[in-house]
This record gives structure tokens, C-alpha cells and sequence, in this order.
């Protein structure tokens, strides 16, 4: 069998002074790139979510009163924008989820991971409309609209 | 001579033909014997549309600073010599034309050329492309046949030579391996090109070493660590619709099936 020993030890010990691993510069990569780091930040995001939700709910079997005040503190505009925000995030990370599902295992997913990319973004802002509306509807007449 | 970042470079000796505009060329500079990091450098040059970027680099080198290292063959895109990050995104200098970069009307023109990322920087614009075809090298480029030598040439039909057909232009360039975010973040990963290099020989039905190509790309290092960003597909220049191979590969693996 032909097999050429591989020659990295010769290729790391040759004398090559000065050279250092270039990173910084901005990579303008393709749209799936970004996708991938939205990924990976929407992913991050919805972990610390469920880390919090984790922790909140197990208070419950602490005691069901201070469940109870901790979940009041949660009535508030600014956590009202977070949940817009969480909603934002796991609804992007599913739908490129499964983008990411079909480049992965359908035949033809490379060649359409673009328009499959603007197709979920579509999917998103219609989703997201009616969504942050609905849910920031009461918190905005509470905090702006005079009557109810 | 130590040039600092915003020295005025005196490009007047450079030709300016007509119909050529004035462009500024940003190149990132490194000389490993009098800097500790590259820098950024400005050369104001004229240039025609119908240039490519490759012109401007020779322009510059020429007849203001004959230090400008960079690599060059054929310059006519086949060699694969040239492969740098042109205004953020990795492309052939000798394939990129200046048309395709002028800003709108009666902005400045501004290209950046910058080496490739994720090799070590030599000087200027090359890179040690060592590691590079280490990993090429690992995952056995070359046809693998057991058994006795056939006394005629090994037959193929056109359906199975079509499988692999787009994996045979690579030109070994570099541009999709240091276009991709993982190779950037950990040099050992095999990388785009190399996987594709196996992909040319793994889908070819004269092949017997598939087995062994697919167990060296199963490794940690190997296909499972591409994210499918599609960074390498669009650097390309020769058009190998590079993630597409390496998801071929990944089902191969998955599904047992070559």
C-alpha cells in the first residue's frame, strides 16, 4: 500500500521566523456565515433563558411564595421586551434549525441554502409583526394609553 | 526604510493610460524583520476598469515599492498562486476586475488586499501554505487500486465520472479553507480543500481506498466539524460547489454509501 507518512513534524520544525496566524481583519463572508453566527447567538441566548427558567421554577419547591414574588418581578415593560426578544430568538434558531436540518440531509440543500435562508428571515418578520404586537399590546396602553 | 502607516507614497511614476481612474489600493503590509504587526499601507493608483487587481499589485510593486511580496504564476487563474482577501472576501487577484470594485459615482475607490487568514503570514500577501497541504496530503490525493495491474485502461461510465467531475477543478488555491470560521479558529481541522481533494477520488468508481479516506475524515479533525457557513462555495474561483461535497461526504459517512 502506498501511503505517504505524513510530514508534519519536518513541516513544524522548518525554520519559518516571523509568521504568525493572521486573524482580525474582516471576513465579509457569505449570508450562511451569518446565519451561523446568529445561530450560535440566538442559541446562547435562549440557554441563559432557560437557565433562568430553570432556577425560577425550581423555587417553586422551595417555597411557592417566594415563587410567587419572584415571578411578580417579571410584570415589568423591560421584561415584557425581553420576552419579545426570547420569542425573536428560539423562533430564528428553529427555523434555521431547520435549514440547517435539510442542507444537512436533503440532496439539494447546498444548492438552495440561500433562498432557504431568505424563506425563514420571510417566515420571521411576518411571524414577528403580529407577535410583538400582540405581546407588547397591554404593556404599551399601560404605559402610554390613558383609559383601558 | 521604515514606513509608517499614513506616508504619503509617491505613485506618480505609475502609467496612467486613459480612461484610467485613480483607486486607492489599502494593503495590509508585514515584514517579519522590521514589524511586530502588520499595517495598513495606502497606495493612490490609476487604474482601468478592465484592470485587475493583480495589475495594480505589479503597478505598485514596479515603480513605487519593489519590497511587496506577493505570489503570482500564470495570472491567469489557473495556478491558484494568488488567492487573497480582496475588500473582505478571499478571490484570485489575477480574476478580480477593478470594474466590479469601483465605488458610485464620484466616490473614492477603495480595495483592501489582505493575505488569506488562518495560514501564518509570511510577508505581505503570502502565506505559508505548508499546513495546508499537510492536511491534502493526510487524506490520500491519488488513486488507490489493489490487486493486479488491468492490461487496459480502467473503464468509466460518464454517469460515475459525472460524481466527482466538479471536485477535479480544485487548483489547490487555499481560498475556501482560509475562508472558512472553523480553520480560522483551529488549524488542525482538515479544512474545505482537502476534503474536497478526497471527494474527488472517495465518488470515483476506479478508487478502492474510499474506506480508508472516509475513516480519516470521520476523525474529530475531519468532515463533522464543518458548520456548512458556505464560505468556501462562495470563495472559489473555480466555481466547486465546495460544501455541497462536504455534506456528500458527511452522508457517505452517515449512510455507509458510496
Amino acid at each position: 500500500m502506498s501511503t505517504t507518512a505524513s510530514t508534519a513534524a519536518e513541516a513544524g520544525a522548518s525554520d519559518r521566523t516571523g509568521a504568525s496566524r493572521r486573524s482580525g481583519t474582516f471576513y465579509r463572508g457569505d449570508p450562511g456565515m451569518w446565519s451561523w453566527v446568529m445561530h450560535r447567538i440566538t442559541g446562547v441566548l435562549t440557554f441563559f433563558f432557560l437557565f433562568v427558567h430553570v432556577l425560577d421554577t425550581a423555587l417553586v419547591r422551595v417555597s411557592p411564595n417566594a415563587y410567587d414574588e419572584v415571578i411578580e418581578t417579571y410584570k415589568s415593560p423591560v421584561v415584557n421586551l425581553l420576552e419579545v426578544g426570547l420569542v425573536g430568538a428560539v423562533l430564528y434558531h428553529a427555523l434555521n434549525g431547520i435549514r440547517v436540518i435539510l442542507v444537512d440531509f436533503w440532496s439539494k440543500g447546498a444548492k438552495y441554502q440561500r433562498p432557504m435562508l431568505w424563506a425563514i428571515i420571510g417566515v420571521w418578520v411576518v411571524v414577528m409583526i403580529p407577535g410583538t404586537y400582540f405581546m407588547l399590546e397591554r404593556t404599551v396602553s399601560e404605559l402610554f394609553g390613558g383609559g383601558h | 526604510m521604515t514606513a509608517v502607516a499614513d506616508t504619503a507614497h509617491d505613485t506618480s511614476q505609475i502609467p496612467a493610460p486613459e480612461g484610467s481612474v485613480t483607486v486607492t489600493v489599502k494593503i495590509l503590509r508585514f515584514n517579519p524583520e522590521v514589524d511586530d504587526e502588520p499595517h495598513w499601507e495606502s497606495y493612490d493608483v490609476p487604474a482601468l476598469p478592465t484592470d485587475r487587481v493583480l495589475n495594480l499589485l505589479f503597478n505598485i510593486k514596479n515603480y513605487v515599492d519593489g519590497t511587496l511580496s506577493f505570489r503570482r504564476s500564470c495570472a491567469h487563474g489557473i495556478c491558484g498562486s494568488d488567492a487573497m482577501q480582496i475588500n473582505g472576501i478571499n478571490r484570485l487577484a489575477c480574476k478580480v476586475l477593478v470594474k466590479d470594485l469601483l465605488a458610485k459615482k464620484g466616490k473614492q475607490t477603495t480595495i483592501t488586499v489582505a493575505p488569506i487568514k488562518g495560514l501564518p503570514t509570511m510577508k505581505d500577501l503570502y502565506v505559508d501554505m505548508e499546513p495546508f497541504f499537510e492536511a491534502y496530503r493526510a487524506v490520500k490525493p491519488y488513486l488507490i487500486a489493489y490487486g493486479n495491474e488491468p492490461t487496459r485502461e480502467r473503464i468509466q461510465s460518464q454517469a460515475d465520472r459525472e460524481r466527482f467531475d466538479d471536485t477535479t477543478k480544485c487548483i489547490l488555491c487555499a481560498a475556501c479553507t482560509s475562508s472558512c470560521p472553523v480553520y480560522w479558529a483551529d488549524g488542525s481541522y482538515f479544512g474545505p480543500a482537502a476534503i474536497v481533494n478526497a471527494h474527488r477520488f472517495i465518488f470515483d468508481s476506479r478508487d478502492e481506498g474510499s474506506e480508508e479516506r472516509l475513516d480519516i475524515l470521520n476523525d474529530a479533525e475531519g468532515v463533522w466539524r464543518c458548520r456548512t457557513t458556505f464560505n468556501c462555495t462562495d470563495a472559489c474561483p473555480r466555481g466547486i460547489q465546495v460544501t455541497k461535497a462536504i455534506q456528500e461526504v458527511k452522508r457517505a459517512l452517515l449512510f455507509k454509501r458510496v
